[in-house]
């Protein structure tokens, strides 16, 4: 019997799994994105009472940098046992102009990428358990 | 002359180390060793300043008054103040506005900490509210990794390489080995520094600044009292920069795993991490070419050459060719982390900052022993706080 696949946080993307996006929020005076939508504030100085408007933000965006953890990381990360290097990637998306980090899609080698080269959002499971396989954004290099 | 000068009567430390005693006994060992480096009885003391703690209960919490209380109730007023990293500059920022209003002529500022071993991590519970808690859930992002992303975007951009990085490390290692207070009095090769284990590439073990015991100390006066004590020529603190990022801050940092948005309003001209020294400078009427040596915040060996960039040392991008033409070692044109660094010490909180300036002092005062940068007279901090805290002090003679 297959897994419920659902949000490992709720609310903050699409579960859209052939072209996922990430929910934001946008403050119309200043032309300022939000993401995560963590307080209902534009945070653009003299905006603080700005009408958000919920948006879906752009899927595609130049990767910032990008490193390779070998440790376990402490709680609250649910690292796989055996323990599994992972790759973190910052990504600027280009019509937000501003830097989402997530960890590398599977399938991809961190010697793969460069500073500068076109990502796209995915989803992917960040743990299970019993019932559910908890789903988050990870990023991949548009060629791969 | 910088108009909101105060003196440092006195500084001091108790050695950074592992030894897992009590943080108060850091801070107190620290606070003793000032004054009489100050030649100053506690009583007369009219103000403490204290960097707090996270992880030593609710002492650690209110640590201006656990301090005062354990030195010995003098009924002077108190205050306690956290900001992560950039904690020790605001206690101290505390202590001189007091002076400068001219409510009190002499401060006690002080900071210590015990650690637990390895990764700083996140408070307990489901915190799905705080940052530094989703950090570590959704994405595994400790700060190493944080500090692998800098030292990539380094190799990609301005062609770094791991030599450097190792070069970085090894430099601090040799400067910080004769250092009393220094925890890892042993220098390093480049070689034995690229033969450590990968942590966050492209950084390794030896390159990732750990978590310390320790404690650190200044007395602070106005510039009268301290000629009335004697003490007219002591180093003076010539600016303290604590300011926070202009809107919009698009550079990744620590604990936010996204940046704001630059799509309607620019971003600054200056970046958040080299407005921190810029105001030092404005602030002191001096600029980077008046130092004589730089302590800044190499919580990586890769960092330490950003931080030559967001001081002013040099052009972005430049950093490298200052490390390999030896400017930034003692004796070079000019010496970063005489003191052996974080790469030495590994990590006090509350207390770095102010360590920061304790070296500064003995460095102007012409007391570094070994390590002694020649004829010092300006000196610079720098450092970083999460959640927004800048942290720059300049220190003149």
């Amino acid at each position: 019997m297959s897994k419920n696949r659902v949000p490992a946080i709720e609310g903050w993307f699409t579960l859209d799994e052939a072209s996922p996006q990430l929910l934001g929020l946008r403050d119309p005076g200043s032309g300022s994105y939000f993401f995560p939508k963590d307080v209902a504030v534009s945070h653009a100085p003299g905006y603080d009472d700005a009408e958000l408007e919920e948006v879906a933000l752009s899927r595609t965006g130049k990767l910032w940098s990008y490193t390779t953890n070998h440790y376990k990381p402490p709680e609250p990360y649910m690292a796989p046992d055996p323990f599994e290097p992972y790759t973190v990637a910052a990504v600027e998306l280009s019509q937000e102009r501003m830097v989402v980090m997530g960890q590398l899609a599977p399938g991809v080698s961190a010697e793969q990428l460069e500073v500068g080269m076109e990502m796209e959002l995915v989803l992917d499971t960040l743990y299970e358990d019993d019932e559910n396989e908890y789903v988050v954004w990870k990023w991949k290099p548009v060629a791969a | 002359m910088a108009k909101n000068e105060v003196a440092i009567l006195g500084v001091g430390m108790h050695p950074w180390g592992k030894w897992g005693r009590n943080f108060v006994e850091y801070g107190v060992h620290a606070i003793q060793a000032a004054l009489k480096d100050a030649e100053l009885d506690w009583r007369k003391v009219e103000f403490i300043a204290g960097g707090d703690t996270m992880r030593n209960g609710y002492p650690g919490y209110v640590s201006g008054a656990t301090f005062a209380k354990a030195m010995g109730w003098t009924g002077i007023p108190v205050m306690s103040t956290y900001a992560a990293c950039a904690t020790g500059a605001q206690a101290m920022e505390a202590a001189r506005t007091r002076i400068l209003a001219g409510m009190c002529d002499v401060a006690v500022v002080a900071g210590a900490d015990t650690t637990p071993k390895g990764f700083l991590a996140p408070a307990k519970g489901e915190r799905v509210l705080d940052p530094d808690w989703l950090r570590f859930r959704l994405l595994g992002a400790t700060n190493p990794t944080y500090f692998g992303l800098y030292a990539r975007r380094r190799m990609d951009l301005y062609g770094a390489t791991e030599q450097d990085f190792a070069h970085v490390k090894a430099k601090n290692s040799r400067h910080g080995v004769s250092n009393p207070n220094a925890r890892y009095k042993k220098v390093f090769s480049e070689e034995e520094v690229l033969a450590s284990n990968m942590v966050a590439d492209p950084l390794r073990l030896l390159e990732i600044c750990a978590t310390s015991d320790g404690g650190a100390a200044v007395v602070l006066s106005s510039l009268d009292f301290a000629k009335r004590h004697g003490a007219g020529d002591a180093p003076r603190v010539a600016a303290i920069s604590t300011i926070t990022p202009t809107f919009p801050d698009t550079y990744i940092d620590m604990p936010a795993f996204s940046t704001d948005s630059a799509a309607g309003i620019p971003s600054p001209d200056r970046g958040f991490k080299d407005s921190i020294a810029h105001a030092a400078y404005e602030e002191a009427g001096l600029g980077p070419e008046d130092l004589d040596l730089a302590e800044v915040y190499d919580l990586s060996s890769a960092l330490e050459l950003d931080w030559y960039e967001n001081i002013g040392l040099c052009k972005p991008g430049e950093a490298e060719r200052l490390l390999r033409n030896g400017d930034t070692t003692i004796g070079g044109r000019i010496p970063v982390n005489a003191s052996g660094g974080l790469g030495c010490f590994g990590e006090a909180v509350p207390a770095q900052a102010i360590a920061q300036v304790c070296e500064l002092v003995w460095q102007l005062r012409g007391q570094a022993g070994e390590r002694q940068v020649a004829g010092a007279r300006v000196g610079i901090t720098a450092n970083q706080g999460l959640f927004g805290h800048g942290s720059s002090v300049i220190v003149t003679k």
